[in-house]
């Protein structure tokens, strides 16, 4: 493969200016919980459904459990001390709550030491089922085999989950190999998840467990058919993230959006709360073998691409760290990136090419994610198409892995079934004609690219360890990623963050981080 | 290729332009060519490309030829078809409303806001609603503006506030009365089953129960948007695609100066 000579004592420091900027944040952030960390853990010992104003039951627990002030001891010491009293299991206590029959707080204190064995015990069946998924997965890509090179990754978008899986079975079969259900807008801000399948959503699906099923169930037969494994991916962002996390693994979902500061940037919400709920999602994304996916690509849609490439580097490092944190492997770091230059700047196409390369090199292990133009997609379709064809090349030729496929129509509607089978034979057009154009060129020693990859390594050093004077934090509220500005106490959910208590207990902790770390040992075996 | 695309035999185009009769213009006046493209929900057979071509024939394409056809999935079909359409406007009855103002640049705008108001004049934007897109408001509004054109916080006379993405229409009011502002710019960028038209609508409503319609200059952009729409909705102006920050800018000085006036 042709490589960039980077300078590798620059890459070292700034991943280093990463690790203490993470390793600050978690000191801070491991004093607290929150409300969606603790209703993933209802939900994990199988709490499901909703009462009788549908509100979903994992929500009814946690709220009760904060209006008594005692959230701060975690979801699983009250269940666990309710079930040993009452003998129940956690979805009966939760529909007693629900009824008005039960009050957590009113029953027999119970031996802490057999609470914590009821804990872990009833962790068992969720675990044992996020671990048979990851098998099954494992299972299909060993039978069918893996495809080399990039994946083809669409979405589907039409609101409704039956019509959804229309247009993913086609694309699959049109040759996507990973299909991702956009969530219908507003859901990022929503406290909960809904409940059931859905069938109506504005630019997109509300993302519900049983949505879930229904759409894996359908690209699992697809995938039968095709003899390939095709991916399923959603949304584990917004107020939701780790509960979202748990019903993916659940359900046996492969890629998962999930990043440590795009609900902060870009949807407003508390910059606390997504870094504690990014934590416990990614250790559960971890465990299930599932890839997360970063948002890097959304600063170059806010700020210059250009100008501002050294921000998603930045962020990649520091999102790196953050996963690293939470167990997870690089394999399983899709860390993004995007192909937004301006088409009008001269030589736009090395310096994309330039940026794409450096990421391939300083994540080599990492699936990475590369997205197509969109802000400057005006609607003429057939210059569109041109876009993504360069943007095409780039990925093949920088060996991207998750090739998110750009569509002529952006900027118009939310695809067409066309739309997409059009963007997916220029890919593959490309992918095929320009198979080993990578790996039998060379890069110019201190050509245009080589200067472009090291210049943008500079500015990324320089802003990390900016940031490693000042903290994340400090570095959020003064607007360096994305342009955005964002208060520690502002922003949307912060009430949801809850001090832990000295006994907090979250059982599933460990379990989640054996769990990523065995089934990586195995696989390298 | 045998519809006649390198036929010798000449229908009898009129070839000079006439207004009355506009067409479409392939190679030659009045050919009345075009393009289309569409799927069809059924498998990809002769059967189906007839049926491209009869519906080809209903929207008043005449001599249609599917020129390719490609099997999307089982029983799904993609067609481009082309052909020459019957159908013609009178050109010189059409009327619109489109925003009909001397573009000025920045400099232009800034000297003008100074001359005439001798205040800063001040700009709230947002995109409302359930949509997540800030791409539309960013390129008017931000610093760095969109191709090549600066955005409206670059302006010296103008203080420009940006509320970003899935702001509610009652907290876009709020903020309104707050900051004091003479201009409210909202961008409706992704929608899905008109949604931008109810939520419109609703800001428009809610102003108007307030009491506050007049007291702001309203502007709507977004890609779905026309001067017209926006005029039907009860809305001062809509920008659509290919409009930049200064486009808007001399809009709102010019109007904001009329009103003044009178």
């Amino acid at each position: 493969m042709a490589n960039l000579n980077l300078d590798w004592v620059k890459v070292e420091k700034a991943r280093e200016a990463a690790r203490i900027i993470s390793d600050d944040t978690q000191l801070y952030l491991d004093q607290f919980t929150t409300t969606t960390v603790e209703r993933a853990i209802c939900r994990l010992y199988g709490i499901d459904g909703v009462d009788e104003t549908d509100v979903p039951l994992p929500n009814v627990v946690v709220d009760h459990l904060q209006q008594h002030n005692i959230l701060g001891h975690g979801a699983a010491f009250w269940l666990g001390q309710a079930a040993l009293a009452t003998g129940k299991t956690p979805q009966e206590l939760a529909e007693a709550v629900a009824k008005g029959e039960l009050d957590l707080t009113q029953v027999e204190p119970q031996d802490p030491f057999e609470v914590q064995l009821w804990a872990d015990k009833h962790a068992q069946p969720a675990l044992e089922r996020i671990a048979r998924n990851r098998a099954h997965r494992d299972t299909k890509l060993e039978e069918f085999g893996d495809k080399q090179g990039p994946l083809l990754y669409v979405i589907v978008a039409t609101g409704n989950i039956y019509e959804d899986i229309v247009q993913a079975k086609a694309a699959a079969s049109q040759g996507a190999d990973v299909i991702a259900v956009i969530r219908t807008t507003g859901q990022s801000l929503l406290d909960y998840v809904p409940y059931g399948a859905t069938t109506e959503g504005f630019g997109g699906t509300m993302a519900t467990q049983e949505n879930f099923r229904l759409m894996r169930a359908a690209l699992n037969e697809s995938g039968e058919e095709l003899k390939r494994h095709i991916r399923l991916c959603n949304y584990c962002s917004g107020l939701c993230m780790p509960e979202i996390a748990v019903m993916g693994a659940l359900e046996g979902l492969d890629v998962m959006l999930n990043d440590a500061l795009y609900g902060i940037l870009f949807r407003d919400i508390n910059m606390q709360r997504t870094l504690i709920d990014q934590g416990f999602s990614r250790m559960i994304n971890s465990a299930a073998g599932i890839i997360i996916n970063t948002g890097e690509d959304n600063y170059l849609t806010t700020a210059d691409a250009f100008e501002e490439a050294h921000t998603v580097l930045a962020s990649q490092l520091i999102n790196e760290q953050f996963a690293l944190k939470a167990g997870m492997p690089e394999e399983q770091m899709g860390l993004g990136h995007a192909f937004e230059m301006d088409p009008k700047l001269e030589n736009s196409f090395l310096y994309e090419l330039a940026q794409a390369q450096m990421a391939r090199q300083i994540f080599p292990k990492a699936p990475l994610k590369y997205m197509p133009p969109t802000k400057f997609k005006t609607g003429n379709i057939f210059f569109g198409h041109v876009q993504d064809a360069l943007f095409n090349m780039v990925t093949v030729t920088s060996h991207q892995r998750i090739h998110l496929l750009g569509m002529l129509t952006e900027a118009i509607h939310t695809p067409f079934l066309s739309d997409r089978a059009l963007s997916i034979e220029n890919a593959r057009y490309i992918a095929r004609a320009m198979k080993d154009f990578g790996d039998d060129i060379e890069f110019r020693e201190g050509g245009i690219m080589e200067t472009r990859a090291n210049k943008v390594l500079d500015e990324a050093l320089d802003l990390l360890q900016g940031i490693q004077r000042e903290g994340l934090f400090r570095t959020i509220e003064e607007g360096k990623f994305g342009g955005v500005k964002r208060p520690f106490d502002g922003g949307k959910g912060l009430s949801g963050v809850v001090q832990k208590e000295d006994h907090y207990m979250n059982p599933f902790i460990p379990y989640l981080l054996a769990a990523g770390k065995n089934a990586q040992e195995v696989s390298n075996e | 290729m045998s519809s006649g695309l390198y036929s010798t035999r000449q229908s009898n185009l009129g070839t000079t332009l006439d207004l009355k009769k506009l067409k479409p213009y392939g190679d030659t006046m009045n050919d009345g060519k075009v393009q289309v493209s569409f799927t069809l929900p059924v498998a990809d057979s002769e059967r189906a490309v007839e049926a491209a071509r009869q519906l080809a024939l209903k929207m008043g394409l005449v001599e249609p030829n599917v020129a390719t056809h490609i099997a999307l999935d089982k029983n799904f079909s993609f067609f481009v078809v082309y052909g020459s359409l019957k159908h013609s406007v009178d050109y010189d009855e059409i009327q619109v409303e489109s925003v009909d103002v001397n573009v000025m640049t920045m400099e232009e705008t800034d000297d003008f806001i100074r001359e005439n108001f001798g205040r800063k004049l001040r700009v709230l934007g947002a995109s409302t609603g359930t949509d997540a897109h800030t791409v539309g408001i960013d390129a008017i509004m931000n610093m760095k503006g969109y191709a090549g054109h600066f955005g409206l916080e670059r302006y010296r006379m103008i203080e420009a506030l940006n509320m970003g993405s899935q702001v509610s229409n009652e907290e876009f009011i709020r903020k309104a009365v707050e900051f004091d502002a003479d201009v409210l710019l909202v961008s409706q960028t992704v929608t899905q089953k008109n949604v931008h038209i109810q939520n419109l609508t609703e800001l428009v409503e809610l102003l108007e129960a307030e009491g506050l319609r007049n007291r702001f200059l309203l502007i709507i952009g977004g890609p779905r948007i026309s001067h017209e729409l926006a005029k039907e909705l009860g809305a001062d102006a809509g920008f659509g695609p290919g409009k930049y920050a200064n486009d808007v800018a001399s809009y709102f000085c010019e109007e904001l100066l009329a009103r003044q006036q009178h």
